[in-house]
């Protein structure tokens, strides 16, 4: 029945006006002579819509999450249900005040002290005085920063800083809280006593709406799922299904829409086996460049892997083991990833067709899964993994050395 | 609620706490959010207060320093060098500080209020809020600023042995007429100047021009009668005019030119609020 729905989001939608006008008017007078000139022409504007035609509900309670690539709207909803910017058509109803996790530390004045910090920044996240009195201990212990409270926040440590904004806005005590992931901060330690807040938010019986790039976390956490791409919900549902769907979305529709293509010679045919692989195994990638018979001199492919955050953990070019293809005929590549033994996760891989430029991109041309276990006789020992960005094949060999005498250990 | 009840005794659901639509208003989206949202206001107002001082040798004394200083100069060029007669029977410097509460008044708040949005743009792009807050808690800031003043005019009006009139009574009016002046001017300014930053160079520009054109350091007496009509196109005129005939007995300002300076005032306040709660959904987007 309805009287226990906490969000209801009825054809939603947000449009940007972008010019395309060579010069933005951007300051009055550009404004003023432009209309000067031509008092009847209206500026060319064109409606982006980031999101559109976007309805769902949330129950009380529930968990929901969203997942979508970077551009598929996930923030302007957020925007949207945070009251920070006014939707352009439809509309929004909630049940309850609605907190966010969306950015930690706005607000924060570097000359302020950490004490008036944290009333500062509660006020702002909507608590109220006696609230913050309430939670003033808790959010301190979080953080770990008693001693510093009365010392302006510029001194801080950037990891201090940032471990006393989470703390603020992990104590929001709204009805309904929005949640963000790329907010788990700081240093691993942290980030795991982060995340672990937002597990706690997330079974407290609040209602959530939980963002993320990353499936994982979103299947131990949520009830059910939509997926965003390009401003549209494609799928909502149980989590499951969702996880496929959204796997399918990356692997298929984004790499059209992430091409940057400049010159003829296209890239075609891509194949990535998904996996689960394991860390140690090989990892392949086929894919063909379709030939064209006018294109002057040999070329040249590059394969990147981006791991989670984004960061490029390996530039595959061909240059480098002396790889260069002719344009007239078509050309069938098989890339194969040997070394390093990669972390379990997620990667994503681009493709690049270049000669003095880059010809063909893909962005997101496939995605592939490493799998859970860890290629090395000790197995997964979490510490011991924890900063490294791949898994190297290494070895340690040690030899008892003989004891070191007295006499030499002493300084003379 | 068990589901096998006749559907005509489920109860309907409640209405939503929050609705969010798309609106182009000219009016406030909820002037009753606003008190809701006062412990907030109060902040930032104390925010504004502990930074100006923070990390100055002086501190608070500041507070003090700024508007004798202020009178200082201004006695010495209009009184001293410029050698223009005061008002009889009363030393210069009373005159011109009186005339700076009114002003500093008008100056700070239209100054701040302006620049308080483009200078929270963090805030503003990342959580909300009634936006209308942030012009708001600048004239909560100012007030220490005027109350200091003040205090410093009646210590100096005891030990001169000069005695405020009856009028004394309507002071608060002419104070809020100024607020309203400016914080209508600051409204206008500030919602413009999130999309045209060129506003932040013109306003000071004409206030500074509006200190000479206005009399604050002088004695409308002392401008010549052929161009003081213009002098009374000007709304602040008629304010300063007012509070100071309320602070330190100085001549009255007519009938006309009170209720024009009044019209004035609570017209730019109006428009003020229009023109911002207008273009306040856009804020975030292009600040």
């Amino acid at each position: 029945m309805s009287s226990d729905i906490a969000i209801r989001v009825e054809g939603l939608g947000k449009a940007y006006s972008i010019r395309h006008q060579h010069n933005d008017h951007v300051t009055l007078a550009q404004v003023a002579l432009e209309k000067a000139k031509h008092p009847l022409r209206r500026s060319e504007r064109e409606d982006f819509w980031a999101l559109r035609d976007v309805s769902f509900e949330v129950k009380q309670g529930e968990v929901l999450g969203v997942i979508g690539r970077n551009g598929a709207g996930k923030s302007t909803l957020l925007k949207l249900l945070t009251r920070i910017t006014g939707p352009s058509e439809g509309q929004i109803d909630l049940w309850g005040r609605v907190g966010s996790l969306l950015e930690v530390g706005t607000g924060f004045h570097p000359e302020l002290t950490g004490r008036e910090n944290v009333y500062l920044n509660g006020s702002i996240l909507g608590m109220s005085r006696k609230e913050i009195d309430r939670q003033f201990d808790a959010i301190v212990d979080f953080a770990g920063v008693e001693k510093f409270l009365d010392t302006p926040v510029k001194r801080y440590s950037s990891g201090m800083y940032v471990r006393l904004a989470f703390a603020v806005a992990a104590h929001l005590e709204t009805e309904i809280l929005l949640v963000d992931e790329v907010l788990a901060v700081g240093d691993q330690e942290f980030q795991k006593k982060c995340l672990g807040k937002m597990h706690d938010v997330a079974v407290d019986g609040r209602t959530v709406l939980f963002v993320s790039h990353q499936i994982a976390s979103i299947t131990q956490l949520c009830d059910r799922v939509i997926v965003l791409d390009s401003g549209g919900i494609t799928f909502g549902g149980p989590v499951l299904v969702a996880a496929e769907a959204y796997n399918a979305s990356m692997r298929s529709a984004p790499a059209m829409a992430e091409r940057r293509t400049t010159g003829p010679l296209r890239i075609d045919d891509i194949d990535i086996d998904p996996g689960p692989v394991s860390a140690d195994a090989p990892k392949i990638c086929r894919f063909s460049v379709v030939p064209i018979s006018d294109f002057p001199v040999p070329y040249f492919v590059s394969a990147h892997v981006i791991d989670q955050r984004g960061v490029v953990i390996a530039q595959c070019d061909s240059r480098l083991v002396g790889l260069w293809l002719d344009p007239t005929a078509p050309q069938g590549v098989t890339l194969t990833l040997r070394q390093p033994w990669l972390l379990p996760g997620e990667y994503r891989v681009d493709l690049f067709v270049c000669s003095s430029g880059v010809i063909d991109s893909v962005e997101g041309a496939g995605h592939f899964t490493v799998g859970p276990s860890i290629p090395y006789p000790g197995g997964g020992i979490d510490e011991a993994l924890a900063t490294s960005l791949v898994l190297p094949d290494f070895g340690y060999t040690a030899e008892e050395a003989p004891a070191v005498s007295s006499s030499v250990a002493k300084p003379c | 609620m068990s589901t096998e009840l006749v559907s005509e005794t489920v109860a309907p659901p409640p209405p939503p706490l929050i609705t969010i639509k798309p609106r182009r208003s000219w009016l406030p989206a909820s002037p009753r959010e606003l008190w809701t949202f006062r412990e907030l206001t109060l902040r930032f107002a104390a925010r504004d207060v502990t930074l100006r001082y923070r990390q100055t040798a002086l501190g608070a004394i500041w507070v003090i320093l700024v508007p004798l200083l202020g009178a200082g100069i201004l006695t010495f060029v209009f009184g001293g060098v410029a050698d223009l007669p005061g008002p009889p029977g009363m030393p210069y410097f009373v005159f011109t500080l009186a005339g700076m509460v009114a002003w500093t008044t008008f100056s700070q708040v239209t100054n701040r209020s302006s620049s308080s949005l483009v200078g929270n743009a963090g805030l503003v792009g990342k959580v909300y809020f009634p936006r209308l807050l942030l012009p708001i808690s600048t004239v909560l800031s100012t007030l220490v600023d005027a109350v200091v003043s003040l205090a410093l005019l009646i210590v100096l009006l005891l030990i001169s042995g000069i005695r405020p009139g009856l009028g004394v009574i309507t002071f608060p009016v002419w104070f809020m007429l100024v607020v309203f002046l400016a914080l209508g001017i600051g409204l206008i300014a500030g919602a413009l100047m999130v999309r045209y930053r060129d506003i932040a160079y013109i306003l000071p520009v004409a206030i500074q021009f509006l200190l000479f054109a206005s009399p604050v350091a002088y004695t409308l007496a002392s401008v010549p009668e052929n161009t003081r009509w213009l002098y009374q196109l000007n709304p602040l005129t008629g304010l300063l005019e007012g509070m100071r005939w309320s602070l330190i007995g100085t001549e009255r300002p007519s009938a006309w030119v009170a209720f024009y300076a009044t019209a004035f005032a609570v017209f730019t306040l109006a428009t003020g609020i229009m023109i911002f709660s207008r273009m306040e959904r856009q804020f975030a987007d292009v600040i």
